[in-house]
């Protein structure tokens, strides 16, 4: 017996498979360690830059915070990002010096602060030739998060090409816009960008659909 | 490097998903944004591309629950407690064309309902031959398959006498980022389905549907274990073939 999506609905096309949350347990199958669980012959975390990558290597940090000004600590994130030429590099290997792909978590032993360890991305060009400021793509997945959020990390020391890029002034909100900008600290050794999620209220985060 | 900016995906239609805020679920009601999501007009490689996982080293027990969480003390190594079945199915897009290749992950209870999880203290037991992850790679047409044993159900703190319905969490990724999904596949008859709060987040029966596992006869097999067929089908990928405006 076939499911109802996998027969058109329209003339041309199935109906995508509906999300779910993610749930409290996402750490068994996303983020091992952290459930507690042996890792596998590789896995998918949080280094997306050896020390051999080009460009400046950096650690991006924050909190998830919801309505309630609470830390939401069972948060899984991933990062998309271009290399420091502003290339993605699609094919993930982590044998090689830099990976576009990662994931972190929130947890109540990390007292809700993910981190990625990475290099500051490059400029990359849209279609139409426009230059976007340099940026970290970030998708959210939660207990109480019924599809993921995307979002967009940008950087508080790019101030120039944050005023020219075509998607945050595609954000009508000058105040709204703010809230996409990392700002910097000076880290151990590296710089350190830290940008809050917050997931209602005052202060929300700009959440894009694509 | 290709270029990955010449492709569409079907808009994702939102209304069909479960919203941010729904309430019956209470955890969406400080967790769901109030402002609008802001779309992009104009999607980029940042939002078009995604990671290819083809040279991502598995172990060969991966997808094969029964076997990847043996345990080490030999007194105790055997198969986990529970029903055998194999979950299998296609990963299309919304125009039916196969995705191969691509990063299909799972994640579940045991047979008592219980998760290997730090944080899960439920009075059912672990089960000392059960992890309960799983990841695959689909194959050139397609295809993923699981070797597991079946979820229990489990209760939760939402209403007062809450109860998740078996299942398990399905994490596939697509060519893109833009067609990353997470879903959850319920089994097909199960009672607690039409009376679980989370379920009850989608507002269409048939998209109810689109995550129930159907029992395959012609897959299970003798003596041995049940199979259940879960397709998934992610964002279809548009060709564009008219590019300049003017």
């Amino acid at each position: 017996m076939q499911q109802p999506n996998s027969q058109p609905c329209a003339a041309t096309m199935l109906r995508e498979t509906a999300s779910q949350t993610a749930g409290p347990y996402v750490h068994i199958g996303l983020a091992l360690d952290i459930a507690g669980l042996p890792p596998r012959e590789e896995e998918i975390w949080n280094r997306l830059a050896s020390p051999e990558a080009d460009g400046e290597a950096i650690e991006l940090v924050g909190r998830v915070i919801d309505g309630n000004g609470d830390l939401v600590r069972d948060a899984l994130l991933e990062a998309w990002q271009a290399d420091a030429h502003g290339n993605y590099q699609c094919e993930f290997d982590l044998q090689a010096p830099f990976n576009s792909f990662g994931r972190t978590a929130t947890t109540v032993e990390n007292d809700g602060e993910w981190c990625f360890h990475t290099i500051k991305p490059g400029q990359v060009a849209r279609r139409d030739g426009r230059l976007m400021a340099p940026h970290v793509t970030l998708a959210v997945f939660a207990r109480g998060i019924n599809i993921q959020l995307h979002t967009r990390l940008y950087f508080e020391d790019e101030a120039e090409a944050n005023a020219a890029c075509p998607v945050l002034n595609a954000v009508e909100s000058p105040t709204r816009r703010q809230t996409l900008i990392a700002t910097r600290e000076e880290g151990e050794g590296k710089p350190r960008y830290r940008f809050d999620i917050r997931l209602q209220g005052e202060g929300e985060t700009v959440f894009f659909d694509f | 490097m290709p270029r990955n900016d010449n492709k569409r995906f079907v808009e994702r239609d939102r209304n069909w998903h479960p919203p941010a805020y729904a309430p019956g679920y209470k955890t969406t009601v400080a967790r769901s944004p109030s402002q609008a999501y802001v779309s992009m007009q104009a999607p980029s490689v940042s939002e078009l591309g995604g990671p290819d996982f083809t040279r991502l080293r598995m172990g060969p027990h991966d997808n094969d629950l029964l076997l990847n969480f043996r345990a080490d003390n030999e007194a105790q190594s055997g198969l986990p407690i529970g029903e055998r079945v194999i979950v299998f199915g296609r990963v299309i897009d919304q125009f039916g064309k196969p995705v191969p290749n691509t990063l299909v992950e799972m994640w579940q209870a045991n047979a008592g309902g219980r998760y290997r999880h730090k944080k899960d203290g439920y009075l059912a037991p672990l089960d000392p031959n059960f992890g309960g992850v799983g990841r695959c790679l689909s194959d050139d047409e397609g295809w993923y398959r699981f070797r597991t044993v079946k979820p229990g159900p489990y209760p939760w703190p939402n209403d007062i006498n809450s109860w998740r319905p078996a299942h398990i969490h399905v994490s596939v990724m697509g060519p893109s980022i833009s067609t990353r999904l997470i879903t959850q596949m319920y089994f097909e008859g199960d009672p607690l389905i039409p009376l679980c709060p989370i379920v009850h987040t989608l507002r269409d029966p048939e998209a109810v549907e689109t995550m129930t596992g159907r029992l395959d006869m012609a897959r299970s097999r003798s003596m041995d274990c049940l199979a259940y067929r879960f397709d998934l089908v992610i964002r279809g990928e548009v060709q564009t073939y008219f590019e300049n405006q003017g």
